[in-house]
């Protein structure tokens, strides 16, 4: 999940760490108060859960109050990288003398926690590369060098040096404390008067750790609502788990092909889409199932799938993994299909069921009329053969 | 032989009470694993599939020695059964609890290391030597581990735990055995990558040739090529990355969690040809995987 800036700014003021004045505004009005209360130039920056804002158009500065206020009104209601501006953060402009990365997150190759530094910042910092690292391990303590070897690595030296020690430091404690994936600075900047800020920030948390930061979230309730504005239809198919725990009816993706899938695990489910895309047919959705889910589930999933207006035919892939029951499937399937009225020899181009209860799956679909294959065809071979 | 775990080998189940534990701790038994004791604090005394139930890890082992530890417990305690696990001398953990804070695996794989072991998972579905012993789920019922796997010489290693069982399912239907099949899991950060399990595999004399089942994400296909290409291995390594089509959708997360495509890094077509320039063979459908298989055993 991830926090946007003015929520993690706050958060992280709140630990100490040097983040500028800044104040909120949902409306041209409260840009226009903001800049005025703050005094002389600020920067209005949109908050969408999106990285990349600055090059999308989402930062404007202004050195008025009035010029806020206009900035507000062109940067309020656009739509940007898929959301729309609700909110911006108002900032006390700074005066840049330099700029800095510095960001904490796991290195899954070392397996690791780190800390990442260069003292090239901004926006292309991807591109630069020559990143200096220094691995810590995620404990609640965090040694005082694991700071002093990034603010080493950023080639400061004296005073500065001193500072941004103690401020890696307590970035590195945060980013475990908080269970985040990813806790950047980007840019770290130096004023002319020689303070530190972090000028920007990008958090993402651990969804799998959320369950633990709930004090973290209830602080960032603005975060909490865009996550969970998913598509409708991602959403129906999280609330068919909400509602029926047993299996997963998982991760659903909707895509803009004519073909709807039902595919059992996720690494079957990349395999199908391979294959679907190499045959030039296209896919009406991502899904993936897992466990044992109940008929009802199953039956839900394909009217959810089946109700996409392009949707002309079904695609049901079970791999061999034989822990789901498939001809539970194979009910929920039909039953799905018999309710919207349809008829299951023309909505489902292929089964393919090995599994569990097999062939008391594969003679249900053969009442209905229904082509299937087993273990034998491939997850490639069946996609071809509804080619 | 096998890699890992042996027909004698003798498992520990934590968290043997949870549904799926105790289903799978049956299949296995009936599949020929040695699973001798089974922890859930609070459930000591009882029986499960008439395994006993311990307590604690360290009273197991007092009552009934083992070498493996498979914990299926729930995500929020994984770190504290792993550091009992490995304070009484455990030294195989095979982690089939998903969903685990990133954090807690990454101290989880530095406690093992620390303690000269090997964890597989977290998000493993197990390790299969067919015939032998299953340490783990994969395959399902005990039958059905029968029908897809075949006791051979082909070692497999799969990020998804249900294509593993695909993979082996072909292999036997064209007459190809397995030696040892691990289910690495598809988080981001596991135990056992490729690249910790090949010299494993190397050392074996009863493996002839690998497969390994990749996916988008993450740079374990390119660590194994860069390896491949400096120390010329002797197993040949037949290879399939699942998810071009990621790199078509950028920013839409797929599949496993560790399925996340960010840029060329990690890409599945990146990792086919950094594999293929490394003189790994990569198969584009599943379907070649047990001709290219026969072959390189010729």
């Amino acid at each position: 999940m991830i926090i946007v800036e003015y929520e993690a700014k706050a958060l992280l003021k709140a630990r100490g760490l040097p983040i500028p004045d800044g104040m909120t505004a949902d409306t041209p009005d409260d840009a226009r108060y903001a800049a005025e209360t703050l005094g002389g130039a600020v920067v209005l920056k949109v908050q969408i859960p999106m990285g990349g804002r600055m090059k999308a158009g989402g930062v404007r500065f202004a050195d008025t109050p009035e010029a806020a206020e206009a900035a507000a009104r062109d940067l309020l209601g656009m739509t940007l990288l898929g959301w729309r501006v609700e909110r911006l953060l108002v900032e006390r402009r700074l005066a840049i003398a330099g700029e800095y990365y510095l960001g904490a997150t796991y290195d899954s190759g070392q397996r690791s926690a780190l800390l990442l530094a260069s003292a090239a910042g901004g926006i292309d910092i991807e591109a630069h590369g020559g990143l200096g690292q220094v691995r810590f391990s995620p404990n609640v303590s965090i040694p005082d060098y694991v700071g002093r070897e990034a603010a080493a690595a950023l080639g400061l030296a004296g005073k500065a040096f001193a500072q941004v020690s103690g401020l890696a430091k307590s970035l590195a404690e945060t980013f475990v404390q908080w269970d985040a994936l990813l806790l950047e600075c980007n840019p770290l900047l130096v004023d002319d008067g020689g303070a530190w800020w972090i000028a920007d920030v990008h958090l993402e948390l651990d969804d799998d750790a959320l369950y633990r930061q709930k004090a973290l979230l209830e602080l960032a309730p603005f975060s909490a609502a865009l996550a969970a504005r998913r598509s409708a239809f991602e959403m129906s198919a999280a609330a068919l788990d909400e509602r029926d725990h047993r299996g997963a009816a998982g991760r659903l993706v909707a895509l803009d092909g004519t073909i709807g899938l039902i595919i059992g695990g996720g690494g079957a489910s990349l395999t199908a889409m391979d294959a679907l895309l190499d045959a030039g047919l296209s896919p009406a959705n991502y899904c993936e199932i897992g466990g044992n889910p109940s008929v009802w589930k199953v039956k839900e999933l394909t009217k959810l799938i089946l109700r996409q207006p392009q949707v002309e035919k079904l695609v049901v892939i079970m791999n061999v993994v034989s822990n789901t029951r498939v001809d539970l499937m194979a009910r929920g399937v039909i039953k799905g299909i018999l309710e919207l009225g349809r008829d299951p020899r023309d909505v489902i181009a292929a089964f393919r069921i090995p599994g569990s209860w097999e062939d008391e799956g594969a003679k249900l679909l053969d009442h209905y009329g229904v082509r299937h294959f087993g273990r034998e065809t491939t997850i490639e071979g069946v996609i071809e053969e509804i080619r | 032989m096998t890699i890992l775990a042996h027909a004698e080998t003798r498992i520990l189940v934590q968290g043997i009470t949870g549904r799926e534990a105790a289903t799978f701790t049956a299949e296995s038994i009936r599949y020929g694993a040695k699973i001798v004791a089974g922890v859930t604090p609070g459930k000591g005394g009882m029986r499960i599939h008439d395994v006993p139930v311990f307590d604690t890890v360290r009273g197991a082992l007092a009552a009934q020695p083992a070498d493996a530890a498979i914990i299926s417990v729930p995500p929020g305690v994984a770190l504290d059964a792993t550091r009992e696990a490995l304070a009484n001398g455990l030294r195989l953990l095979v982690v089939v609890t998903e969903r685990i804070p990133r954090r807690d695996v990454v101290q989880m794989i530095e406690a093992a290391r620390q303690a000269g072991a090997q964890m597989v998972g977290p998000n493993s579905l197990g390790i299969i030597s067919p015939g032998k012993t299953r340490i783990g789920m994969a395959g399902g019922a005990a039958d059905a581990v029968r029908r897809a796997y075949l006791p051979g010489r082909v070692g497999v290693i799969s990020r998804s735990g249900g294509m593993m069982t695909e993979i082996a399912s072909l292999l036997t239907g064209a007459g190809i055995g397995q030696s040892t099949c691990v289910s690495i899991g598809g988080d981001p950060i596991i135990g056992a990558t490729f690249l910790d399990l090949l010299p494993l595999y190397e050392a074996d004399p009863e493996t002839d040739a690998l497969v390994i089942f990749g996916e988008p994400g993450g740079m374990m296909e390119e660590r194994l090529a860069e390896y491949v290409e400096a120390q010329h291995p002797r197993l040949p390594i037949i290879a399939f990355v699942a998810g071009r089509f990621a790199d078509r959708m950028q920013g839409i997360r797929f599949g496993h969690a560790g399925a996340m495509v960010n840029g060329a890094a990690g890409s599945p077509a990146a990792k086919i040809v950094r594999m293929r320039e490394a003189g790994i063979l990569v198969a584009s459908r599943l379907g070649e995987i047990p001709g290219m298989v026969k072959k390189v055993m010729r």
